[in-house]
């Protein structure tokens, strides 16, 4: 359903994407690790083009979002996408900010619009917050409204760019039980993040990046068990020592 | 002191208010076309193609290194030749103020647009936005809000510049008073009662921004 073909990528000098290549199946949830800077997070922004790729391919159902003729705002709105930092609009309520690409991008009723947010709102146990501003939530109550706010477009996949990684400890598992309830309702989903556990729980497949690179590609128990590369195995032992 | 005759201003107050009246609509009408002149004029310099940004660039520095009294004579003398009619200073006086504010009003919101984080702008479009809504719902208000502070102390001195217009003949509050002083032979007392009008109303303006500067900090 996603595939990412032999994508490169440069900041100026720097080499960020080399040769990348990837295929995310219909329903599949592919988690995302590596060093930082290893690339991950700008790989999962090439998805829905917000970042603009150097050569290679990538076809999201048919439609080639690298293909300059694409009309990228209607491929994007069919692509959820939650960042580190939440990015809710801070100048809008919640319930205003998960209306507003269903009415100006989808072109739902105002009526419409309110329904599908208040019943999203309802589903990641923030009903009560509807008429707050952003900046009177928490970080993990935040970050439950974005995933709402992605899931207001009716997306087809869900892209995660380390979702949980700039949360106080005790609000990360609150976003993430949201995550697995998605994941479990069959969403597709691409995630970038640390949390092994989360993988363990949900991932079909686990994607080993470093230095810009897809150093390997393995089934989650695989990828745990098993790492092939060195680079791999060493920052598994990083990261499950504690 | 005993000199003084403080009658003199009561007498001409409704003559005084109209000007203050002038003064204001010059100030809030520049204020609008400045402000949505100067924010065309900063996206252009910041997302334009090549050509609008420089002459984004240009306008805005030639603007900004010219006294604007002289923008203020230009255009009451440039404004008829070009159309080949007289427009009436209050017009040409308007034309002049907006296009000189818009160039300190560009130089506002860039900065407020480029106060806007990129995460910001990559969350509108990842819902779907065009980049012309992305601008219009997500980027602007924030540039805006986040420059209020500045934009009100741009509005301050535009108000305080409006006095300029005496060049020109047009009968704003600072022209008014100065007639009243003259004709009355009352200078000194016009004169401190036209400073005195200035102070309170830009001093008040000054505290309100600085009531919004706390809020935003807080």
């Amino acid at each position: 359903m996603i595939k990412i073909d032999n994508i490169d990528k440069w900041y100026g000098d720097f080499h960020v994407l080399k040769s990348c290549s990837l295929e995310v199946e219909r329903g599949e949830v592919i988690v995302i690790c590596g060093p930082s800077g290893s690339g991950k997070s700008t790989l999962i922004k090439c998805v829905n083009a917000l970042e603009p790729v150097d050569s290679g391919r990538i076809v999201v159902e048919e439609t080639d979002v690298t293909d300059k003729g694409t009309k990228l705002p209607l491929v994007r709105a069919r692509i959820g996408m939650v960042f580190q930092h939440f990015e809710l609009f801070p100048h809008k309520t919640v319930i205003e900010n998960l209306m507003m690409g269903q009415i100006k991008v989808l072109r739902r009723s105002q009526d419409e619009a309110r329904q599908k947010a208040e019943s999203l709102l309802k589903r990641v146990g923030l009903s009560d917050q509807a008429d707050k501003y952003p900046s009177a939530l928490s970080g993990g109550q935040q970050q439950r409204v974005a995933i709402a706010r992605a899931l207001a477009m009716d997306p087809i996949a869900m892209c995660f760019d380390e979702p949980t990684s700039a949360l106080d400890p005790e609000m990360i598992s609150e976003v993430l039980d949201v995550m697995v309830e998605l994941a479990k309702e069959g969403m597709t989903m691409m995630v970038v993040t640390h949390e092994m556990g989360f993988a363990r729980k949900v991932a079909r497949r686990v994607v080993f990046m470093d230095q810009g690179e897809v150093k390997e590609i393995a089934p989650t128990e695989t990828f745990f068990k098993n790492p092939e590369s060195e680079r791999a195995k060493e920052f598994l032992s990083k990261i499950l020592a504690h | 002191m005993g000199d003084f005759d403080f009658l003199v201003i009561i007498e001409s107050l409704p003559f005084l208010f109209d000007g203050l009246l002038i003064s204001f609509q010059l100030t809030f009408l520049a204020l609008l076309a400045g402000l949505a002149w100067g924010t065309i004029l900063a996206v252009m310099r910041i997302w334009g193609p090549a050509p609008l940004r420089w002459f984004s660039a240009i306008y805005v520095n030639v603007f900004r290194s010219i006294p604007l009294i002289l923008v203020i004579f230009w255009f009451y003398f440039l404004v008829p030749l070009l159309i080949g009619r007289p427009v009436g200073n209050f017009t040409s006086a308007l034309i002049a103020f907006s296009l000189f504010e818009a160039a300190y009003y560009a130089e506002i919101m860039r900065a407020g647009l480029n106060s806007v984080s990129r995460g910001q702008v990559y969350a509108g479009l990842a819902i779907g936005l065009s980049p012309r809504q992305n601008l219009q719902y997500v980027i602007l208000p924030q540039a805006f809000r986040n420059m209020i502070p500045v934009l009100l102390t741009q509005a301050i001195i535009l108000f305080q510049d409006t006095s300029l217009v005496y060049v020109v003949a047009l009968s704003d509050f600072m022209t008014s008073a100065s007639t009243v002083a003259k004709v009355e032979g009352r200078l000194a007392e016009m004169y401190l009662f036209a400073a005195l009008v200035y102070f309170l109303i830009c001093f008040s303006g000054s505290m309100l921004v600085k009531h919004l500067q706390k809020k935003k900090v807080a």
